[in-house]
């Protein structure tokens, strides 16, 4: 230790800019946070040197009062987990992540990918055929239940979950299987196809119940969850593609030089590729390549305005030319769809969005988004409950309109809740868990089409 | 003094918005201001108030506001919201009901003399 009175060596405002250095960049925290921390550190620093320490005495007791930067930049995470979001995962807690986890982890994926192809592929070597529209669609009851438990059970062993959410999932993914296998269905096969189409977002809600450890109850675990499903999609889109391709250029070689690769292509490839590209794509995400957090804010700029274009276009149209609305369940799934779609452009705009940050263009432009979809999808409402009154309830106008309600019903608050966090009447935190507490309703609603519409409407 | 984790986490919501009921103020006068409050015998890691305040901030029971006032260094001012008054309100009426709740039990027991071991709290906590 020195001893040296009047040490001018010593510089503090470069011990202050590499403190800064080792702070900025570190999971959840922001440039601000740090200058907030700094401000701290000097405000300390000067009271510490009033009362006679050192400089570089009074900036070690000031940065060791501060606490660990790794335990600090914890803290600031578990508040701000949509920041997490463009890093990596939460730090760990126990020193670093080895790389020996992260082969382990490798390992895991690939054999659960594997095992999730297999999986896929036994039943048909079993005997049941791919597309046979005799014995109905097996493999269209069952796709999501032959690949998501391995997707459940790679969060399960990642998150370390308990017994009793494991088993909980568990009961959801065996009385899924017993209404996809035990049903007798029959006649046109309406309600199976609703049934087929149902089960996997209950069973995708499920596996989102293994994603959060657990913590259902948790707004931002939830979200965290809503995040992931749009990632993984687009990752999944992104693998499809890149599939695809390959695919296509290994029929077309081996064509080429005579050999018919075609079977091979499609009967093993692609169903194998399919069920190991979902656990990939998860993976994908949690491992975070760092692509998809800035293309999706981008993605979702550009596409709220156009789509707000189109929906305004198109509702100035059915005024002008006053055309009475054809409607029959094709344009009733199709406006289902449209309000999927401008549902996932709020939630990416959403999850993207700084909660700080005071309103916007953007939140207008959501808000006009949204206001436009529901003024749109009211109309036809009308024009299909007219429909219905008219020839009666189907099993496919019947779930088709109840997803228009309860995607209306969420719209519609979210207008609202949007509106009013524009005029600072609401915080943004309200729009996140109106959101959030919404997830169970969609659960709710597909597991009551998959569970009781095939009685209801006699198997048909 | 040491005391639990548990315990700083949970009363600290509480002295942060009383603190900041006397008027708007920044990170490190919160803190100088805790430690007068307790006679310095209520030690938190400095950086772990900052989280704490964007908790607040979200949950909307403070605002925050980046400032410069006259001569000094550009700072982050947090002030009391509508909902934070509310909030401070019942934080003291169930900590008032947990304190006296405690001191009638308290009443009839002796109190701890010098000859207690006073790392026995300590122990208690590691183990």
């Amino acid at each position: 230790m020195t001893t040296t009175i009047g040490d001018n060596t010593y510089d503090l405002e470069a011990e202050i800019a590499q403190w800064r250095s080792f702070g900025v960049g570190r999971p959840g925290v922001d440039e601000a946070d740090v200058d907030e921390l700094e401000d701290h550190l000097r405000s300390h620093i000067d009271e510490l040197s009033e009362v006679g320490l050192r400089p570089d005495e009074a900036f070690l007791v000031a940065v060791k009062r501060m606490g660990q930067l790794d335990e600090l930049s914890r803290e600031y995470a578990r508040e701000h987990s949509e920041r997490l979001w463009k890093h990596l995962v939460l730090a760990p807690e126990e020193s670093g992540r080895s790389d020996a986890a992260d082969r382990r982890e490798l390992v895991v994926v690939l054999g659960l990918a594997v095992a999730a192809a297999i999986a896929v592929k036994l039943p048909q070597l079993l005997g049941q055929p791919l597309d046979d529209p005799d014995t109905g669609g097996f493999y269209l009851r069952n796709a999501s239940l032959l690949v998501l438990p391995f997707l459940a059970g790679y969060f399960a062993w990642k998150r370390a979950v308990g017994w009793t959410v494991l088993a909980a999932v568990g009961v959801v993914f065996a009385a899924a299987a017993v209404v996809a296998n035990v049903y007798p269905y029959g006649g046109d096969g309406h309600t199976e196809i609703l049934t087929a189409l149902h089960l996997p977002i209950v069973l995708w809600i499920a596996m989102g119940v293994a994603y959060v450890g657990g913590s259902w109850r948790s707004s931002s675990r939830r979200m965290d969850f809503i995040r992931f499903s749009g990632e993984w999609l687009v990752y999944y889109v992104l693998l499809g593609l890149g599939g695809g391709l390959l695919m296509a250029f290994t029929a077309g070689a081996f064509d080429a030089i005579g050999v018919d690769a075609e079977v091979f292509v499609f009967e093993w490839v692609l169903p194998a590729g399919a069920a190991g590209a979902v656990i990939v794509a998860a993976w994908l995400v949690e491992a975070k390549q760092g692509v998809i957090e800035n293309i999706a804010p981008v993605l979702t700029r550009i596409f709220t305005p156009l789509f707000s274009l189109l929906l305004v276009s198109f509702l100035v149209a059915l005024v002008v030319t006053t055309t009475r609305l054809d409607v029959d369940r094709d344009v009733l799934i199709f406006f289902d769809l449209l309000l999927v779609v401008v549902l996932g452009l709020l939630l990416y705009s959403l999850s993207a969005r700084p909660p700080q940050a005071s309103a916007g263009l953007t939140d207008w432009l959501s808000i006009s988004l949204i206001v436009s979809a529901l003024v749109i999808d009211v109309l036809v409402l009308a024009a299909i409950l007219g429909r219905i009154s008219e020839f009666g309830f189907s099993a496919n106008k019947t779930a088709a309109l109840g997803e228009n309600l309860v995607l209306l019903a969420n719209l519609a608050w979210a207008a609202w809740l949007h509106i009013g966090f524009t005029r600072h009447r609401y915080r943004f935190d309200r729009l996140i868990r109106w959101q959030t507490s919404y997830l169970p309703v969609y659960a709710l609603w597909a597991a009551f089409v998959a569970i009781a519409f095939p009685p209801l409407f006699n198997f048909d | 003094m040491q005391l639990t984790k548990d315990l700083v986490a949970a009363s600290a919501t509480p002295l942060v918005l009383a603190i900041l009921s006397e008027g708007e103020n920044y990170g490190y006068a919160i803190l100088k201001r805790v430690n007068e409050l307790s006679q310095g015998e209520l030690e938190w890691t400095d950086g772990m108030l900052y989280p704490l305040l964007h908790r607040l901030d979200r949950l909307g029971l403070v605002e925050a506001e980046w400032r410069t006032p006259e001569g000094q260094r550009r700072r982050r001012y947090y002030r009391l919201t509508n909902d934070g008054h509310a909030a401070l309100d019942e934080q003291r009426a169930q900590w008032t009901m947990i304190t006296t709740t405690l001191k009638r039990v308290w009443e009839d027991l002796p109190m701890p003399g010098p000859g207690l071991d006073p790392m026995a709290g300590a122990r208690w906590e590691a183990s």
